[in-house]
């Protein structure tokens, strides 16, 4: 279902989509190649080489190679199961949380294995935000939800500023600045994401991680985090997991597809991907024949 | 839509059920209204008679004299002495159970492989099935002996009843707590380590709030039990009322002392006969407690259900 028929912002991809944050120049046609100031050469923020993943025999993740630009939106896309979480979950070490998984090859952040025995995982996430399927606020107020990551990192001057700063770029600080000591849970669901948003981008990590942040909310509330990623693009390397594919082609810059068996059978410029993938079975998953 | 073809038959068995059911539904509300109902008749008995004891002593008399001596002449049926002893073996005993309480359930809850906590949680709730006085005996046979050496302890005394009291109420608060801790959603956990909060972090600052409705009932529950324990504080504190003020709070703890439920143990066992003051002091103290239980319980609902209404 198309979510934007719903919502009733502009379904035309090329009209395009960021005008309600900001008017950023010279932005995207069909593959949202975003050009800001120097449009050369890429850095790769995250690579992977020949990233493997069990839970106990089971194989989640095979022989995974791939370089996550800065800066950018990385979709990845794929029928359940085929381990794109499981990948997400890879680049901050959270499935370090599940006791039956393992990992083997290497997973470079700036080019450093976070594999290594030396990397602490605790470190690692504060570099790392991420957001979850389903919004997760703590049961405290407004404020301290976003406050929590830089409290716990210690770094907690000028905190009502980078509060106020986290809020804004979420696009919440104007529904929530007058009642900013209330419990997040009194929020709705869109707006609960976009504070989980805030406060996984209040202690300005590198890179986000995006495990389908809008899964669980209905279309319009959808349509903003959607605009709001592109938005956040701009200063963030965005990586988010979606099963929905249209919105993969709306927000992304790259695209990868992971197949069941835990495969990265593709990965190139969401308009490559959705217009002239290289592989039949893309094609194939992509036009819904299966999946 | 056409309406007519079949006719179905929905009739049932709706008479003979409906009996059935209001049958059930007689039986229910008997079993419910029964312990109502010997609530209130504990209640009214405690009335009649403490209303009886206070024409014979005055309720001023009664809540504010500063000596217990129901048997003894001269007589004197001031409350404070036991109010403040049974204060004070609930005070200790919380400042045992609580903090020892709360870092049991955050290991079981947070730290514990599921083999730990297998063997450990039963492990932890045998503790609730020891006779109490048996708890009583340990803290007069043990503990006593293993403080005189170095504190100035009497036989009787009330620091080992309220240390014996401590580790009796000490499951009831992991063990709630615990209950209460797994059932914060794994999500929340994920949403502090994906912030870069070490497992302690997630623990005291995520999980522990999370599950604070939880917790504060256990401690109610636990205090509540301490207030009523009986059995534990005869054995291991005696019988001699004291009543605390500025000059004894340093040595009080040392010595012994007696609590209100100690108190109507001794006189339901002594050979008073019913119709004496003494003996209807029983019934003026048992409203008391009953009172302060009563009171504990309306503050734990209102407690939790703010903590409810904030978090949930």
């Amino acid at each position: 279902m198309s979510q934007e028929t719903i919502s009733g912002t502009d379904p035309s991809p090329d009209a395009d989509d960021e005008s309600l944050i900001s008017p950023s120049p010279g932005a995207d046609a069909v593959g949202h190649e975003r050009t800001t100031g120097e449009q050369s050469e890429t850095r790769t923020v995250v690579e992977t080489q020949a990233l493997d993943v069990y839970y106990g025999e089971e194989r989640a993740l095979q022989e995974i190679d791939i370089e996550i630009p800065a800066e950018k939106v990385t979709a990845i896309i794929g029928p359940s199961g085929c381990g794109k979480s499981t990948f997400l979950r890879c680049i901050n070490r959270m499935n370090d949380l599940v006791d039956s998984a393992r990992v083997e090859g290497e997973l470079l952040f700036e080019g450093k294995n976070v594999y290594d025995a030396d990397v602490d995982p605790v470190a690692l996430r504060r570099r790392i935000g991420m957001v979850f399927q389903a919004p997760n606020p703590f049961p405290k107020s407004i404020y301290d939800n976003v406050a929590y990551g830089l409290r716990v990192q210690d770094d907690t001057e000028n905190l009502d500023e980078r509060v106020e700063t986290a809020l804004r770029r979420a696009a919440l600080w104007d529904e929530v600045n007058d009642r900013l000591d209330e419990s997040a849970l009194d929020l709705s669901g869109g707006q609960q994401q976009r504070l989980c948003i805030a406060r996984a981008i209040a202690p300005d990590p590198d890179v986000l991680l995006m495990d389908e942040p809008a899964s669980a909310l209905d279309p319009v509330a959808t349509s903003q985090i959607e605009d709001l990623i592109e938005e956040l693009a701009q200063d963030y390397t965005v990586v988010i997991v979606t099963h929905n594919m249209q919105q993969a082609a709306r927000i992304s810059d790259k695209t990868a597809v992971f197949l069941t068996g835990g495969e990265l059978v593709e990965f190139d410029d969401t308009g490559v991907v959705f217009e002239n993938p290289e592989h039949q079975r893309v094609e194939d998953y992509i036009t819904g024949k299966f999946g | 839509m056409s309406r007519e073809s079949t006719h179905v038959d929905l009739t049932g068995d709706a008479v003979s059920r409906s009996a059935k059911e209001r049958g059930v539904w007689l039986l229910l509300l008997t079993c419910a209204a029964l312990s109502v109902f010997v609530t209130f008749g504990i209640i009214g008995t405690l009335l009649f008679d403490a209303i009886d004891f206070f024409t014979e002593v005055s309720p001023v008399a009664f809540f504010t004299g500063t000596d217990w001596s129901p048997a003894i002449k001269p007589y004197s049926f001031g409350v404070l002495p036991l109010v403040t002893n049974t204060l004070l073996v609930t005070v200790l005993s919380a400042l045992i159970a609580l903090p020892l309480g709360v870092a049991s359930a955050i290991y079981l809850s947070e730290y514990a492989s599921d083999r730990v906590r297998s063997v450990l949680k039963p492990g932890l709730e045998v503790l609730a099935g020891i006779p109490t006085v048996v708890y009583g005996y340990f803290g007069l046979v043990y503990i006593t002996p293993a403080l005189d050496v170095v504190l100035p302890v009497s036989t009787f005394n009330a620091l080992s009843a309220s240390i014996v009291v401590g580790i009796m109420i000490i499951p009831m608060v992991s063990s709630i707590s615990e209950d209460a801790m797994s059932s914060v959603p794994d999500s929340l956990r994920e949403a502090g380590y994906g912030l870069g909060a070490t497992k302690f972090e997630v623990s005291t600052g995520v999980v522990v709030p999370a599950a604070a409705s939880g917790i504060v009932s256990s401690f109610v529950l636990a205090l509540s039990r301490a207030i009523g324990e009986t059995m534990a504080v005869v054995v291991a504190a005696g019988q001699s009322p004291t009543m605390i003020t500025a000059s004894n709070v340093d040595t009080v703890l040392f010595n012994s002392i007696q609590t209100m439920t100690s108190a109507m143990i001794e006189l339901g066992v002594s050979d008073l006969s019913g119709g004496t003051t003494a003996y209807k002091a029983l019934f003026a103290i048992g409203l008391t407690l009953f009172s302060i239980t009563f009171v504990m319980n309306l503050i734990s609902t209102l407690v939790a259900r703010r903590f409810q209404e904030e978090y949930q």
